[in-house]
């Protein structure tokens, strides 16, 4: 699968808030695309992701 | 000879840029010829686009609309009057957007906050110290009517929510997320792209310190989605906000916002 344009191996389906902390992502400071989609925050825990999909993560800094 | 006097269609039979002045106003007067000032006697031509504005003195709307409409050219005037932006946080990045945008012409503003002005906010934040106490929106309002009275300013002295987001966001074709707090930027940011596929967001993440304002970009990350900043400098002890950098930061995120209001979707 791609995080961000980068490939990461993962040998099967993986629930997506895993995938996440084992890249070391904030959950809370972050906002998820799946394959285009945007994945609310509640629905991380149930969401699996696949070999074959693309995650795009953005990560947010305080301040402003 | 037909031209546009300050916003008026005129015609005139002077060709020089000064007896136009001498012959309709006084000589003290500031001419600007096609949105640009000058103090060399032009010659007019058919066509035209001339204000001509007593120095220091506040000029009616058709008179402030022509002057911006000849700086800014008609095209994007009329564009930029037409757009409806909201700004999400009056902090030192939306205070400042918000009113690089009302100088712009944004022709409504809708400004989200629900804290008051604060003495430490005034190190970087678009507020003075007759501020203190008030409410951000009202602060805010009050300013945007002294730099042009004519702007639709809209407050909402509420905390935006997942909730009330929708709510609030509908009707404002360009938003923007000027938070401190990162998991509000992150909700936001996830709100907006769910709720509203259509609508562009453009976002501020990384501006503390006095690192090098280089490193200060604009990046389109997703579709519909802008973020601006180094993505790094987090405000912590020991590396404050400070007024430069966040109005870089901000500076990057009032012109991306006029860019798309332009429909230029590029970073």
């Amino acid at each position: 699968m791609k995080i961000n344009g980068k490939e990461i191996k993962i040998e099967t389906a993986t629930i997506l808030s895993v995938v996440l902390e084992k890249q070391g992502f904030n959950l809370l400071k972050i906002a998820v695309m799946k394959n285009g989609d945007i994945i609310p925050k509640a629905e991380y825990d149930k969401t699996t992701v696949n070999d074959n999909d693309s995650l795009e993560v953005v990560s947010f800094v305080g301040g402003g | 000879m037909k031209i546009i006097l300050n916003g008026k269609p005129f015609e005139t039979q002077y060709s020089g840029l000064f007896e136009i002045r001498d012959k309709y106003f006084d000589s003290a007067c500031i001419t600007i010829l096609n949105g640009f000032q000058t103090s060399d006697n032009l010659t007019v031509k058919d066509g035209d686009v001339i204000n001509i504005i007593k120095k220091g003195v506040m000029p009616h709307k058709e008179e402030l609309e022509s002057l911006m409409a000849a700086r800014h050219t008609p095209e994007v005037h009329g564009t930029v009057k037409k757009s409806r932006v909201a700004v999400c946080g009056l902090g030192g990045l939306g205070s400042n957007i918000a009113v690089m945008l009302a100088r712009t012409g944004v022709g409504y503003l809708k400004l989200i906050d629900f804290d008051i002005v604060e003495p430490s906010n005034l190190n970087r934040q678009s507020y003075y110290v007759e501020h203190l106490g008030m409410y951000k929106t009202d602060a805010l309002k009050e300013q945007i009517k002294k730099i042009n009275p004519f702007i639709d300013v809209c407050c909402e002295t509420v905390k935006l929510t997942g909730e009330n987001c929708a709510q609030l966001l509908n009707g404002c074709d360009i938003i923007c997320e000027a938070f401190d707090n990162p998991e509000t930027k992150a909700m936001l940011t996830e709100t907006v792209l769910s709720v509203f596929p259509d609508k562009k967001l453009v976002c501020g993440s990384g501006m503390a310190g006095y690192e090098s304002s280089n490193k200060i970009v604009t990046k389109k990350v997703m579709k519909n989605l802008y973020i601006c900043g180094d993505g790094e400098a987090e405000a912590r002890p020991g590396n404050g906000l400070m007024a430069p950098r966040v109005s870089v930061c901000a500076g990057h995120q009032a012109n991306m916002i006029l860019r798309l209001i332009m429909g230029n979707e590029e970073p």
